[in-house]
């Protein structure tokens, strides 16, 4: 691309520039570079002790476990919602695409109100359930429900502009040579999706390793059994013991920021920067 | 797109049923669960929570605070996608990187970071007290809070439709003897109107809901730091749980009318694109 005027930028344009250069790097990198700094102010054998603390390696096994039973189910689920809202033609689909984005316009905590009420001991679902021994409030099924919820447009929303694109002749070339449509969705369709359903479920997994709002009221909280790794660190931050606290969040933040590099990176190779 | 023709066959009614029921499941069961609890009484629950004035207050601080983020961010978010899509320059990478962080990172790690730097102990405390300035627990705190976390919303679908609009209509003007000012107020911003519309409608739907990294910061005092959700979090913490459902009802409504915003607003770009 090349500039409107001239070689040197003018005066305008390096103000504006020099601004949104200085507002990320006060606004966003200061705070993470302090973050680091403090994990790491006790020394590197001090960040292993904290993470290898009881409470706070039960608690990374839980949220990673679920956040990665998350991006599972959300990257079946989320083709096959995009694949349903893409090619079929029913009575609702505009409304049940308006639906899907429903998760991203509602707080999380919302979210986890919401399972309570309808899991918790005073619902007549979540006592029975609970009952049966299938209790989902505060127990890990309404931790992966809660992630299930508020990651359900990612993958959806990431699968379907690569839809929008297949050629359609393909598809039919395939079933002209007598595939069914399984094999051809399989074999044609399938391929041509997967770098999207990855980056999708890389982002599910990034972003449910970090949720707290939605957790921390349907969890239970309870050390070693339902308290995940976000409200582990929310729970040292309120004692006081903030080096603990920083170190748990960098193992977590290493993870995260990692998911999430590769699944720009996919996602920029589709052509589609559209987060 | 051809429109397609398909016929039900049984997978395709079976798929269907599926996604209709994954989504029943996960979405509209536990939306209708807080629904039918916190709405049991009608127009009552909903006046509950304003007659309720710790309610009340915390609602004008979430209001406020979305209203900071709509106008801080909108300002950062054309400007940052300005100098993002239209200027070269070293470490473009680097920051087009660091605005969309606050994307990824979890909240509760947002308030730790500034916690570090504002807080007792932290860096930038000495020059604060010496200021007799307060940042955590006190207002600064969570409008810090909220900015960050909406930081990367408006910035992200400016930058998308500026970068399919291209520059041509951009260089005619300049072409025509119109200056930058003129150029932006002319043809960049009425091309943009819809994308910018859009960001700044995630951006008040992330700041209504924003909870962790405003608890961390805040310390949900009432009328002074409390927001709407951590009001929420409060009042399940005391066992008063029609205040908080209530509440989680009203910030439900909110986001479904967010919702409307939103698909109104993606229609009009999806429009604009394929013009």
């Amino acid at each position: 691309m090349t500039r409107v005027r001239g070689k040197v930028p003018e005066r305008g344009a390096l103000a504006l520039r020099s601004g949104v250069i200085l507002y990320a790097l006060a606004f966003v990198a200061l705070p993470l570079v302090i973050l680091v700094q403090h994990g790491l102010s006790d020394g590197l054998a001090a960040l292993f002790d904290a993470v290898r603390a009881p409470v706070a390696r039960s608690a990374l096994f839980l949220t990673i476990w679920t956040a990665a039973l998350t991006a599972i189910v959300n990257a079946v689920m989320g083709t096959c919602a995009a694949w349903v809202l893409v090619r079929y033609r029913f009575p609702g689909r505009g409304a049940l695409s308006s639906l899907i984005d429903l998760p991203f316009a509602i707080p999380t905590l919302v979210t986890g109100i919401m399972l309570v009420v309808l899991f918790g001991p005073q619902n007549v679902l979540g006592r029975s359930l609970a009952g049966a021994g299938f209790p989902i409030a505060f127990a890990p099924a309404g931790i992966v429900l809660a992630l299930l919820f508020v990651t359900l447009p990612i993958v959806v929303r990431a699968v379907e502009p690569v839809m929008l694109e297949l050629d359609p002749a393909e598809e039919e070339a395939s079933r002209t040579l007598g595939a069914s449509e399984w094999t051809t969705f399989r074999k044609v369709v399938l391929p041509a999706l997967f770098p999207a359903i990855l980056a999708g479920g890389l982002q599910t997994f990034a972003r449910a390793l970090g949720e707290f709002g939605s957790i921390v009221v349907v969890a239970g909280n309870i050390p070693m059994k339902t308290l995940t790794a976000p409200v582990h660190v929310f729970g040292e931050i309120e004692s006081g013991h903030s080096t603990a606290a920083a170190g748990i969040s960098i193992v977590l933040l290493a993870l995260v920021l990692t998911l999430d590099f590769t699944a720009r990176r996919l996602k920029r190779k589709l052509g589609g920067a559209h987060a | 797109m051809p429109e397609p023709r398909h016929t039900w066959t049984r997978g395709r009614i079976v798929l269907l049923a599926v996604v209709l029921a994954y989504l029943g499941l996960i979405l509209v069961l536990p939306l209708g669960a807080l629904v039918s609890r916190a709405g049991a009484g009608g127009f009552k629950a909903l006046a509950d929570v304003f007659a309720n004035p710790e309610a009340r207050r915390g609602l004008v601080m979430t209001i406020g605070l979305a209203a900071a983020a709509l106008v801080v961010n909108g300002l950062f978010g054309i400007a940052g996608a300005l100098v993002l899509v239209r200027q070269r320059f070293p470490l473009r990478g680097v920051v087009d990187a660091l605005v969309d962080l606050p994307f990824a990172i979890s909240p509760v790690m947002v308030g730790l970071a500034f916690l570090l730097l504002f807080g007792r102990g932290g860096t930038f405390h000495p020059l604060l007290d010496a200021m007799d300035w307060r940042v955590v627990f006190a207002f600064p705190g969570v409008l810090i809070a909220t900015l960050f976390v909406t930081l990367p919303f408006t910035l992200r679908e400016v930058a998308y439709v500026l970068a399919e609009l291209g520059e041509d209509e951009e260089r005619a003007a300049a072409t025509l003897g119109a200056s930058r000012w003129q150029t932006f107020w002319r043809v960049t911003l009425p091309n943009i109107r819809f994308g910018l519309g859009y960001g700044a409608t995630l951006t008040v739907a992330r700041a209504l809901g924003e909870f962790g990294a405003v608890l961390v910061l805040g310390g949900a005092i009432s009328g002074r730091t409390q927001t709407a959700t951590t009001f929420i979090y409060t009042a399940v913490e005391e066992r008063q749980e029609s205040a908080a459902y209530g509440m989680a009802l009203v910030l439900a409504l909110a986001s479904a009318l967010l919702l409307v915003l939103l698909e109104l607003f993606k229609a009009r770009v999806h429009r604009q694109e394929s013009r």
